[in-house]
């Protein structure tokens, strides 16, 4: 699986709540979800990323709240995939099991700037930064995890194994 | 075998396995899946999607409508009205709406459905409360609850512990939030990633069940995936009159292995405030300044409990609320208000100008029942001070314990509970 798309930037500690605001919880529809997006961190987001942009952040995404909507948001965006140092567990957790790509990469986010076209290739684990010419190498996602993306996510694989 | 701390040996016996070790990836099967009027809904979506015809048991999914509830519009009343009729349909024994509805991680080890020993996963960040029962518990999202409801079990990756020493006796005021408060200000809001928290040492031995659950309540503010105390007497007065299955005491071995061991002197610490916009900007209450507050809140999972109300109808008691601030009061269960009724604790609280909110996380998470406008300031026993938690983006939350909540409804200003004591002499 490899994406290419612009980078947008944010910085540590992204919580579920700038990812979105509890007040939109009353919705599980990705593209109303969306629409509000990041709007207290940054308002330009959700009415400008384009599918296939990729989110480059600092240390520990996703801290906060078990809201799936937050990983629904950000996909319903069009964001291909999400690069940070760490996730927060449950983020991290959730992404694998609804189907958002995400990597934990040191290093891409102090040499990427808003707009950098990023590169990603899931195989491989590399995260190259093209505008730059940097590339970086993500930890790898555990074998466990690949096989939950390979089946198409928890509920599939689930019923792979005739348990439902 | 090898000598295994108190989450591992609960992990292990649930996955069926002589042991476990920290890194491992284990099936285990859960004793308690819960969702809430937030997360359920997508949960049960999948459910749907997936083919799934009937829930694992009926006795052990927990279906708890409190964010958004009373139903605060259109939207969200059609999201409770999901849980309703899935709860009808799989006759779901533990469903509580209406009247009987209450912040669920108040609910649950008050009404007995957690007891000590189980693995309880909840679609709601802090789950984690469980701790305090010696359960492990953690937070998961809605696709793992799904998962759960159809197969009675989750994939784990068995965490490595950390384990804190609290060593001598607590300072007047201090909680078991300002304990956890003063270990997030150390850490950081990610110190325990991935992470289990043991909490240990004279001073927990000596702390109440309200305070055990309101510590561990708050393990996710640090990242980690649980928060725990080893049961002991204190637990088994709690639970023997109230729990509803067979429990059991589970704890860790003398030479158990800790990624790493964090002691503190009790007697250094004192009532903490966490300042904007991260739980880990602590300070003491001494080193506060000067902060003019708009709204205070006594409640949530963290701090709904009756010790809180207690605390604060001690403090609050012949006193007049700031007439710059709005003080809210939100017993956390049905229980819990009915016996702050009957000990006149509302005659306190509405002879002081306070506002009494029917159970529900209502502005915790900025859903309803006391909306900050833009530049307001509150002071909340809640657990989070994200930009925005509680409101206007430009609104700001503390977070302290219900005695500093109720020295500065009083005082208008960030108060130590001192203060109010003092003044009486």
């Amino acid at each position: 699986m490899k994406f290419k798309g612009n980078a947008w930037k944010f910085g540590s500690d992204i919580d579920t709540d700038k990812i979105i605001p509890a007040v939109y919880l009353t919705t599980t529809d990705p593209k109303e979800l969306a629409k509000n997006c990041m709007e207290h961190e940054d308002p330009k987001f959700a009415p400008n990323v384009k599918k296939g942009d990729v989110i480059v952040a600092d240390k520990n995404f996703g801290c906060g709240s078990s809201r799936e909507h937050a990983p629904i948001a950000i996909k319903g965006c069009g964001i291909s995939c999400v690069i940070a140092p760490s996730f927060a567990r449950i983020f991290y957790r959730n992404s694998f099991n609804m189907g958002l790509p995400i990597l934990e990469c040191d290093g891409i986010f102090k040499v990427t700037k808003p707009g950098d076209t990023i590169e990603v290739d899931m195989d491989s684990g590399t995260v190259t930064n093209v505008t730059r010419k940097k590339s970086f190498v993500a930890s790898p996602v555990p074998p466990f995890m690949q096989e939950l993306v390979k089946s198409g996510g928890l509920m599939k694989s689930i019923k792979k194994r005739g348990l439902v | 075998m090898r000598p295994m701390t108190i989450t591992e040996k609960i992990l292990a016996k649930h996955a069926g396995k002589k042991s476990v070790t920290p890194g491992e990836l284990i099936n285990a099967k859960v004793d308690i899946a819960l969702g809430n009027d937030i997360t359920a809904p997508i949960a049960i979506k999948e459910f749907r999607k997936i083919g799934a015809k009937k829930v694992f048991n009926r006795n052990k999914v927990v279906l708890v409508p409190d964010h958004f509830t009373p139903n605060k519009d259109i939207k969200s009343a059609e999201q409770c009205k999901i849980l309703r009729e899935f709860a009808h349909e799989q006759k779901i024994s533990h469903y509580y709406d209406g009247g009987d509805a209450g912040v669920e991680h108040a609910l649950l080890p008050e009404q007995g459905v957690v007891v000590p020993g189980d693995i309880v996963i909840g679609a709601d960040s802090h789950t984690c409360t469980y701790g305090g029962l010696g359960a492990f518990s953690t937070g998961v999202g809605s696709t793992d609850l799904a998962a759960a409801m159809i197969t009675g079990e989750l994939w784990f990756k068995v965490p490595e512990t950390i384990k804190f020493v609290f060593k001598g006796k607590l300072n007047k005021w201090v909680t078991g939030k300002d304990l956890i408060l003063h270990i997030i200000g150390d850490i950081g809001v990610d110190g325990a990633l991935y992470r289990a928290m043991e909490f240990t040492g004279k001073a927990i031995e000596r702390l109440s069940m309200d305070s055990r659950l309101s510590m561990c309540n708050m393990a996710i503010e640090a990242g980690a995936k649980s928060g725990i105390i080893i049961p002991d007497a204190v637990t088994e007065a709690y639970v023997k009159p109230r729990a509803e299955r067979k429990y059991k005491f589970y704890t860790s071995d003398p030479d158990a292995e800790y990624a790493q061991v964090i002691e503190y002197d009790c007697s250094k610490i004192e009532p903490k405030v966490a300042f904007p916009h991260l739980p880990e900007n602590t300070r003491n209450i001494s080193d506060v300044g000067k902060v003019r507050i708009d709204q205070v809140v006594i409640g949530s999972c963290t701090n709904g409990r009756f010790e809180d109300l207690e605390v604060a109808a001690k403090l609050l008691k012949g006193k007049k609320v700031s007439d710059h601030v709005r003080l809210i009061i939100i017993p956390a269960t049905p229980k819990i208000y009915s016996e702050a009724m009957d000990k006149g604790f509302f005659k306190t609280f509405m002879s002081a100008g306070a506002i009494i909110s029917p159970p529900t996380c209502g502005p915790c998470l900025g859903g309803h029942m006391g909306i900050l406008a833009e530049g307001e300031k509150a002071l909340t026993t809640t657990n989070r001070n994200f930009v925005g938690r509680m409101g206007h983006p430009k609104s700001e939350v503390y977070l302290a314990n219900p005695a500093v909540a109720a020295a500065t409804a009083v005082k208008g200003i960030i108060a130590h509970p001192d203060e109010m004591v003092k003044r009486k002499k």
